[in-house]
């Protein structure tokens, strides 16, 4: 064999190799779909990938059954919501931490960086009875609350931070011998110019907040406050056993418009995670 | 002056709702608290020796904690590195791969485990199905307790392998090309590369990946409520699910913040050894 064939039948095997990996990646989206789509009886008989009936009913019944689409609401409102507050917030912080001498700034820094590590199950269970005495209990508040002044929020002040500390500064310098004030420096010149970073903080804390799961099932009681993820977990029968075919297609109604807008913004999502992640 | 007026939303959240729950915590760890009665009261150390010496159930939790910790690091850390390797150089189809197994990542922790509680059912579920074609009697996955934790682990790993995966592929992109290029004129082989050159390049990221996964992999909750519930007899009943059903479901709010406080403890040793190894890294 000559070297350029062995360099082929080596791409080959790794590709092969690849995509064997790749199913158990793949597959479970495709089986959510097609069970979404079934009746219960033939999601329990033999194994097809494309239902033999497509019982379009079950999308149907997927509102009936929950207030979903108050659900649904819930969700996007809330995670809207949560990331524009923030993007202030973070980017307010990391750029007075970055750009700014001020006394309390290095023990700040520490409490931060300490906040960083902790899980938010550490501190739940006071959080709950703030919560309540506030009278917050079954309303979205803590689901605003908790992400935003959390870890959640932390990291997004030092993703900021992090992106402040790398700009130049020469601009922002003409912009106060310009006469700006250090909020109209922040508004016009810091902030435009580190779109990468807000978008990186925008698109990690909308998927957390999308996501989030212990907050909603320890403060929310009523069906109509639900998100989405507290909501998919619920379709059970009296018996409390899933109700298979709902829970799919609901799950699917939940996850396929976030993987077609990842499939359409991959790049940019996963460079997000990768800026986050190397932050450590 | 000003700058605090930049800072003050975040720090007036942060000593809200992060500081001051997070000194509450300490104080309540030292209550007899049980919501039902209304009643509390201060009792020392009493619940840290309750959960220490006295109650079974904490050393099982902490036992499947550790058990969940030793199955999904390594697996997830070398599943990661080795996807990376792969992908880290444009060829015909990288980025296929890399957008397949990064996104069960931006999917919701409780949908991925409903897909596969789905498909791990003992009777009718797909795998079992799968699996009696080529003759083997697939066991009930998520109804025997040591199946029950690979079941959990396994799905775990797959859900979150591709955030460390773009870790490093960051790195290795971060690597030179001359130093595998003189390497290869020396005559040193595909592996010779890796052990003496790339591995070790690879150092501080491996470190600062195997810190954050095994913090992550004690902060598992919602997979395994979705999942197993803790069960089946709470073969998969790990830490954070324990505060939980002790704290939400039980109502002893002062064991439960004592298990908050172990678990806070155990995540800033982490954090400590984690800080303390990189300075040594950068000596």
């Amino acid at each position: 064999m000559t070297q350029r064939q062995t360099q082929i039948l080596y791409r080959t095997c790794w590709t092969i190799a690849l995509l064997i990996v790749a199913i158990p990646f793949m597959f479970p989206f495709v089986w959510m779909v097609s069970a979404g789509f079934k009746s219960t009886t033939e999601i329990f008989g033999a194994p097809t990938l494309i239902p033999r009936v497509w019982r379009w009913q079950n999308f149907i019944e997927v509102f009936t059954y929950q207030p979903f689409a108050r659900q649904y609401f819930n969700s996007l409102y809330i995670a809207i919501l949560v990331t524009v507050l923030t993007l202030i917030i973070s980017s307010l912080a990391g750029y007075a931490l970055a750009r700014m001498r001020f006394a309390g700034a290095g023990l700040l820094m520490l409490f931060l960086i300490s906040a960083l590590m902790v899980p938010e199950e550490v501190t739940i269970i006071p959080n709950f009875f703030l919560i309540r005495s506030m009278g917050l209990v079954d309303t979205h508040w803590p689901l605003i609350l908790l992400p935003t002044f959390g870890p959640q929020g932390v990291m997004a002040t030092f993703l900021m931070r992090q992106y402040f500390l790398a700009l130049p500064k020469e601009l922002e310098d003409a912009g106060k011998m310009d006469g700006l004030s250090r909020f109209g420096v922040w508004w016009r010149i810091a902030l435009p110019m580190s779109r990468p970073a807000l978008a990186a903080v925008a698109i990690i804390t909308f998927l957390s907040s999308w996501n989030l799961f212990l907050e909603p099932l320890i403060f929310l009681s009523s069906l109509e406050m639900f998100t989405l993820p507290l909501a998919l977990s619920n379709f059970n029968d009296s018996y409390g056993l899933p109700l298979w075919n709902l829970q799919l297609a609901a799950t699917t109604l939940a996850v396929v418009p976030i993987l077609i807008v990842y499939l359409i913004a991959q790049r940019q999502i996963i460079e997000s995670f990768a800026l986050s992640g190397v932050k450590g | 002056m000003e700058a605090w007026l930049f800072v003050s939303p975040s720090a007036v959240g942060f000593l809200i709702f992060f500081l001051g729950p997070l000194c509450a915590v300490v104080y309540f760890s030292m209550t007899e608290w049980n919501l039902l009665t209304q009643q509390a009261a201060f009792v020392g150390l009493a619940n840290f020796e309750d959960a220490l010496l006295e109650n079974p159930d904490f050393w099982h939790v902490v036992r499947n904690s550790v058990i969940f910790a030793l199955g999904l690091v390594p697996l997830n850390m070398a599943l990661a590195l080795t996807l990376a390797l792969a992908l880290s150089r444009p060829f015909f189809g990288v980025v296929f791969f890399r957008t397949v197994f990064f996104a069960p990542v931006v999917t919701s922790a409780i949908a991925w485990a409903i897909v596969w509680k789905f498909l791990l059912q003992g009777e009718g579920g797909f795998i079992n199905q799968m699996l009696a074609i080529v003759g083997i009697s697939g066991p009930n996955w998520l109804r025997e307790p040591n199946w029950a934790m690979a079941a959990v682990i396994v799905t775990r790993v797959i859900k979150m392998v591709g955030l460390n995966m773009i870790l490093y592929i960051a790195a290795l992109q971060a690597i030179p090309r001359d130093y595998e290029a003189a390497a290869r004129l020396e005559g040193a082989s595909r592996w010779q590369i890796f052990r003496m050159i790339i591995w070790p390049l690879l150092a501080p990221t491996t470190l600062i990946i195997m810190v954050i996964t095994t913090i992550g992999s004690f902060k598992v909750f919602d997979h395994i409520y979705q999942m197993t519930g803790g069960g089946p007899e709470n073969g998969t009943l790990v830490l954070a699910f324990y505060i939980y059903q002790q704290g939400f479901k039980f109502f002893n709010i002062g064991y439960a913040s004592a298990l908050a406080m172990i678990m806070f403890v155990i995540v800033m040793m982490l954090t400590i050894v984690q800080v303390m190894l990189r300075r040594k890294g950068a000596e």
